[in-house]
């Protein structure tokens, strides 16, 4: 409670520990929802990794980081068995939502843009605050907009809809978080040393753009031999953005944001991506496998030379 | 011997192109790498639960689950539909486009009408095969293959790359946690102002490639049909 009532902690980490405190509870309620839930078929791994991460997420401040790490370890046990599972849902029927769109119309887009332009809004004129502030007080104007627009919006509903759509995502949700943490326990273990040590006998030190278009081409190679873009950019920033690109002086808000997209040109173009690229020829009855990364080869290219382009002029 | 503290590199490239469950990858990863460099049990811990707890702004994504699933329950997608269903007499290539405009926009708000299985297929494919029947031309199954692969290049083109334009997005929430710990502090909505001209160039090599693309392959399987069509909506 000190921690709320200190003068030397600001207005806005106050309030992000606050929603982080409501992000936990609702992942605290996904867990014992399902639990309870005799439709699930893996109860108690289930309720382990969404309490303990619940756990981690609404009180990680004042829990040991030893202790912490320890939950995450935990959290993971049933994930990787395969024991998270997804409990009764109730998603709204067709009939419904096309009822309530008859009534409310295209205003609904209101509530839908609300959070990106807080987002944006807190970032510009309430810095001291920051967007993940923004991004809470977007999500309560649009709870507000959602509950004046249709009298059936009870807060029970967010609550119900928010447990069903995460418990669809499941796990893999964490892997985001999971790989930040890994690119710090790399970085924490000397691994982007190494591995610069390696790439500095093939490419020259010291020239900046030859760094660049090394860097933006790894990107893309090891999205898609791995086909994830998150997962190659903490490895390859590790050991190849920073020494050859970020320690000779160049913008890291451009270099290390734009290589994330052009982990996405390799995206494009992989087979191992099979949720954009290889779902969706199933799913759309398409006679090539390939039909779709076909159509995706040649925007992949175009925007990966742009990309460069753009990080050597901008740097 | 300095290139064993690779193997969670190793670890993390192989399993993924085996495609083994990522969770277990990326904790093997973790733990491999904290004990060959010299972590030890204890540092693997700490900074496991120090990195999760910092990066806690990456959940942020559940906190907006709950207002995704009620926008969808009370006529999101309808919406969507709807403001999409106002392109009237346009060919396929110009479909794609026009999805690949609304897509980005949305994108940029973090707002998704469900995909492919949620519009593609439902909104998308009905609308394309409206265009060509309307002409009074016949459904060419190879011809409908490329579109079905064109409108999904669009959704996804559009989706990556403007996704990056909203301030709180996974994308760079995950750039700016792996630059904090090599000493570079960046803000989350200059990582989206960086990415302003990336996604412009985006939608617009897709709506230019793909409408290209429809007019030639429209020819290839119309042939004279559509010229003839083409000079008799000029009249």
């Amino acid at each position: 409670m000190s921690f709320f009532t200190s003068a030397d902690v600001t207005t806005g980490q106050k309030l992000l520990e606050i929603i982080y405190i409501v992000i936990g509870l609702i992942t605290l309620y996904t867990g014992i929802k399902n639990a309870t839930d005799k439709e699930n078929p893996n109860r108690v791994g289930t309720a382990v990794f969404w309490c303990t991460l619940g756990v981690v997420l609404a009180f990680g401040r004042w829990i040991p980081p030893m202790v912490d790490g320890a939950l995450i370890i935990i959290m993971t046990i049933p994930a990787i068995l395969h024991k998270v599972g997804v409990g009764k849902t109730a998603n709204p029927t067709e009939e419904y939502s096309k009822s309530v769109f008859d009534k409310i119309g295209m205003k609904i887009f209101l509530p839908a843009l609300s959070i990106g332009i807080c987002a944006v809004g807190f970032a510009i004129f309430l810095p001291q605050l920051g967007a993940m502030v923004g991004i809470g007080a977007g999500i309560i104007i649009s709870i507000i907009l959602l509950i004046v627009f249709n009298p059936d919006n009870k807060p029970a509903v967010f609550l119900t809809d928010s447990e069903r759509l995460l418990s669809q995502v499941g796990p893999l949700s964490m892997l985001p978080m999971l790989l930040a943490s890994l690119g710090a326990i790399f970085t924490a273990a000397g691994v982007g040393d190494v591995i610069a040590g390696l790439v500095g006998k093939v490419i020259p030190q010291g020239n900046v753009n030859v760094g660049i278009i090394v860097f933006a081409i790894a990107m893309a190679l090891f999205t898609v031999i791995m086909g994830n873009g998150f997962a190659a950019i903490t490895v390859i920033t590790v050991g190849i953005g920073a020494p050859f690109v970020l320690a000779y002086g160049a913008d890291p808000v451009i270099i290390g944001m734009v290589a994330l997209t052009c982990g996405y040109c390799g995206t494009l173009s992989t087979p191992m991506a099979a949720n954009f690229n290889i779902v969706p020829v199933a799913m759309l009855e398409m006679k090539d496998k390939f039909g779709v990364i076909k159509n995706q080869l040649v925007p992949a290219a175009l925007l990966l030379a742009f990309q460069i382009a753009y990080m050597i002029i901008a740097k | 011997m300095a290139l064993i503290k690779l193997l969670g590199v190793l670890i993390v490239i192989v399993g993924f192109a085996l495609k083994l469950d990522s969770i277990l990858i990326v904790i093997s990863a973790a733990i491999v790498t904290a004990l060959v460099g010299g972590l030890g049990v204890t540092g693997l811990l700490e900074t496991l639960g120090t990195t999760f707890v910092a990066n806690r702004s990456m959940a942020i994504f559940i906190l907006i689950m709950l207002v995704t699933g009620t926008l969808e329950r009370n006529g999101l997608r309808n919406a969507a539909a709807a403001l999409i269903g106002k392109v009237k007499n346009a060919s396929p290539g110009k479909i794609i486009g026009a999805y690949g405009i609304m897509r980005a926009v949305f994108a940029a708000f973090n707002a998704s009408f469900g995909g492919v299985a949620g519009f593609v297929r439902p909104v998308i494919m009905p609308m394309m095969e409206g265009s060509i029947e309307s002409r009074g031309l016949k459904i060419n199954e190879d011809y409908m293959d490329n579109l079905k692969g064109m409108a999904s290049g669009m959704e996804n083109i559009a989706w990556f790359f403007c996704q990056v334009l909203f301030v709180g997005g996974a994308g760079g929430l995950l750039v700016q946690s792996t630059l904090e710990p090599l000493g570079y502090h960046v803000e989350l909505i200059d990582l989206a102002k960086a990415e302003i001209p990336v996604a412009i160039f985006a939608v617009i090599v897709g709506i230019v490639y793909y409408y290209i693309r429809d007019k030639k392959l429209a020819k290839k399987y119309y042939g004279e049909d559509i010229a003839k069509i083409a000079v008799e909506e000029e009249k």
